[in-house]
């Protein structure tokens, strides 16, 4: 969830044609090892309209965090269930209202497992459907929980899936560690030549072990990070629980703020997020 | 830059200035299926697509367009070129014109038109869109002021609702005027109805996506306007897209108190409130207009003076003298609207959210010396506030007949109750005699209403008469 900029035009132009040369092979079948995953925790949000997410498997960071929660974010996240709720078709629906609120001029949500659902390796999944609009940025990501290391960015950051709201068919998967986070992570993008993330869902995916880290856009993998590649940059950070993070947040330096002409409120609908471990 | 929103299509120049294209048309086996129509999506690639007809923009350079094989989009073979001429070039005013088939096309699987253009300055397109066919013109779709930078862009059009093309023959037209006075070119390239999966969002609007309501009688029609659609892009942006009328179904919630055609012209019918809503391909536009009629409109008492005998400024009784305007809308302090209406072909002044408002007829001056009095009919809808005046002034502009100077003479006179009332015509018949101030009246050149708390009024018959 941090900034990134490519720093080299050589490394933007390879990143492109990866993706072009994906694009054109989709019907194409990657040959991945079998995996055998025994799910381990899961949320399918079938509760009734207007419900609030499960208490004994979420909790709420509330407000505006430091500096925006770090990237000068605009919005304030409340608990409310305008900007949380099910919306009884069997999803949560995380919504970024323009609002004067408290001291921000957007509301918004963000929940995440802390402290229930800690994990060390694994799947993590969720398939939703983004927002979409200059400024808008969802996320589905977690955070190492790491007692030894606790702050940013020795605890670890994995960034599954976010997405800036005027690029609605083009999310970037990350993560981030000591050596290679804020706008320098190590990242790949999945870009989507003639539909949009916003108008239907996708399922995003992680898979993670002792010696790479997968990301996958409905099944099909498209960015693997080793772990060799990873400590050729830093430290590897990722032998310790991470728990899982849904957002929405509004504006900051990592895509720039909503204008005028930005659609609100913005929905992002989640319809699982589910966890496994290696069977 | 001169935006030409009010193309003269009937007046076209297809005589002069038609180019016959049949360029690469080939026969396909698919040719000779059942399907009636061709669904060639290409308008331009590298020339004109089969049967494709170029026609120039009456007033426009009729040699602003050609066919550029040097400067092309990414090295292809051909482009469009349009050179808008300069200010007063006797040549023409603008450039511009339209692309279509003489046998329609089936674009009903496509959803945007699309096309690369560059421009040798920084500049705006007037209008740029499709749908303009020479013949009826049903269904034009077009963005406005379309800002063109001096490198290839892809734009793209959205198409309302493809399912309406299944016959189209306007396949592509543009108009641009020269940028702050000065001609330019621009290149247009790679034109073709696409099916582009990352348009989403569609939102067709009516009465520029706001609710208004509007106070209403028995045969007063109107007409639906602000009509438009958007389309969220994968750029980020919100394309407006101007949309013909003939996209829109029409529906009214109370067909007893108002009924709504296909071309969205309200007529209301009887008493009651109605809401006139509308959709595009099942998508309900945004904004609606609430009509409240009051019922039977009881028009004001028809003149009986001889026609003689009248100086008239507005009235249906009589001849109007030549009027510059009925509402000046004076900044910038005026508050008053116009919405004046038609009942059962009596037109009606109406002057809403009123604080003042001034006629003017000073082209020429008029001299109503000879006459007597002034006539005005004046209806106060809804109920009378407290306090409310009204006021009347009546300038003459004086022997230099213009405003100001030294020789201009006013004179107003205030109305309250119990003169004025509401939900009746008021006949105010005032004896110059009654107007010391206007110590001339032989370049009468403006009526002034203003007032207090009276917020809507109606106004008929206003003439200078002698008895």
């Amino acid at each position: 969830m941090s900034n990134l900029i490519l720093k080299s035009a050589a490394k933007y132009i390879a990143i492109s044609t990866l993706l072009v040369t994906m694009s054109c092979s989709t019907d194409a079948t990657q040959k991945l090892d079998k995996r055998n995953w025994q799910l381990a925790w899961s949320d399918e949000f079938n509760g009734t309209l207007g419900e609030s997410p499960d208490a004994t498997k979420w909790v709420y960071d509330i407000g505006t965090g430091d500096n925006g929660w770090g990237n000068k974010e605009l919005q304030y996240y409340t608990n409310r269930p305008q900007n949380i709720s099910m919306d009884g078709a069997g999803n949560l629906v995380i919504t970024a209202i323009k609002e004067n609120f408290q001291t921000a001029s957007y509301t918004s949500a963000r929940i995440k497992t802390k402290g229930i659902l800690e994990q060390k390796y694994g799947r993590f999944e969720a398939r939703l459907k983004t927002p979409y609009g200059l400024g808008l940025w969802p996320a589905f990501w977690m955070l190492g929980d790491n007692a030894e290391f606790p702050t940013w960015p020795t605890c670890g950051e994995i960034d599954i899936m976010e997405l800036r709201g005027q690029q609605p068919n083009i999310i970037q998967s990350s993560i981030h560690g000591p050596g290679y986070y804020g706008a320098d992570p190590i990242t790949g993008k999945n870009t989507l030549i003639d539909s949009r993330y916003d108008t239907d869902f996708h399922v995003f995916a992680v898979e993670w072990d002792e010696s790479k880290i997968d990301f996958f856009v409905d099944d099909y993998l498209f960015k693997r990070i080793e772990r060799s590649e990873v400590e050729a940059r830093g430290n590897w950070v990722f032998d310790h629980p991470f728990y899982m993070i849904l957002n929405v947040a509004v504006g900051g330096n990592f895509l720039g703020n909503p204008n005028s002409l930005t659609p609100f409120p913005q929905k992002m609908t989640i319809d699982y997020v589910r966890a496994y471990k290696k069977g | 830059m001169k935006t030409l929103s009010s193309i003269k299509f009937n007046r076209i120049v297809i005589g002069l200035f038609t180019l016959l294209f049949f360029l690469g048309c080939q026969n396909d086996d698919s040719d000779l299926q059942v399907a009636k129509f061709s669904k060639d999506p290409n308008v331009f690639i590298d020339g004109f697509s089969s049967g494709l007809i170029y026609a120039a923009f009456s007033g426009t350079d009729i040699f602003a367009f050609q066919v550029d094989n040097k400067v092309t989009y990414n090295n292809t073979s051909a482009s469009m070129r349009f050179d808008v001429p300069n200010v007063n070039d006797p040549a023409g005013s603008y450039a511009g014109g339209a692309f279509f088939t003489a046998v329609g096309r089936d674009l009903s699987s496509y959803n945007a038109l699309t096309f690369w253009a560059k421009s040798s300055v920084a500049s705006t397109l007037g209008v740029v869109g499709f749908g303009i066919d020479l013949g009826a013109n049903t269904y034009p779709a077009s963005l406005s002021n379309l800002r063109l930078s001096t490198v290839w862009k892809k734009y793209t059009i959205p198409i309302p609702d493809a399912s309406k093309l299944k016959t189209e023959k306007g396949m592509f037209y543009i108009s641009a005027g020269p940028e702050n006075g000065n001609g330019f070119s621009f290149w247009i390239d790679e034109v073709k109805f696409e099916n582009i999966g990352t348009i989403a969002y569609p939102q067709p609007s009516i009465n520029g996506g706001l609710d208004t309501s509007v106070t209403s009688f028995v045969g007063v029609s109107a007409t639906v306007t602000g009509l438009a659609s958007t389309f969220n892009l994968l750029n980020g942006t919100d394309q407006v897209v101007t949309t013909s009328v003939n996209y829109f179904n029409f529906a009214s919630s109370n067909t007893a108190v108002a009924t709504v055609d296909s071309q969205g012209v309200v007529s209301t019918v009887g008493p009651g409130t109605a809401v006139i809503t509308a959709s595009i391909g099942g998508v309900q536009a945004k904004g609606s207009l609430t009509v409240q009629s009051l019922g039977a409109f009881a028009a004001a008492p028809t003149p009986v003076k001889p026609a003689a005998n009248v100086i008239t400024i507005f009235s249906n009784a009589y001849t109007n003298a030549p009027v510059e305007y009925y509402n000046g809308y004076w900044a910038p302090y005026q508050t008053t609207q116009s919405a004046d209406f038609n009942v059962n072909g009596d037109t009606v002044l109406n002057y809403t959210n009123f604080n003042f408002v001034g006629i003017q007829f000073s082209q020429p001056t008029i001299n109503v010396t000879a006459m007597t009095h002034m006539h005005l009919d004046l209806f106060i809808p809804g109920t009378l506030a407290s306090g409310a005046n009204f006021k009347i002034q009546l300038v003459d502009f004086g022997a230099d007949g213009v405003y100001g100077g030294t020789d201009d003479k006013s004179h107003t006179l205030t109305y309250t109750s119990p003169t004025l009332v509401a939900k009746n015509w008021i006949s105010l018949d005032v004896p110059f005699t009654n107007m010391p101030s206007l110590t001339t009246r032989a370049h009468l050149a403006q009526i002034i209403f203003s007032g207090t708390n009276v917020s809507n009024f109606y106004a008929d018959n206003i003439y200078f008469y002698k008895n």
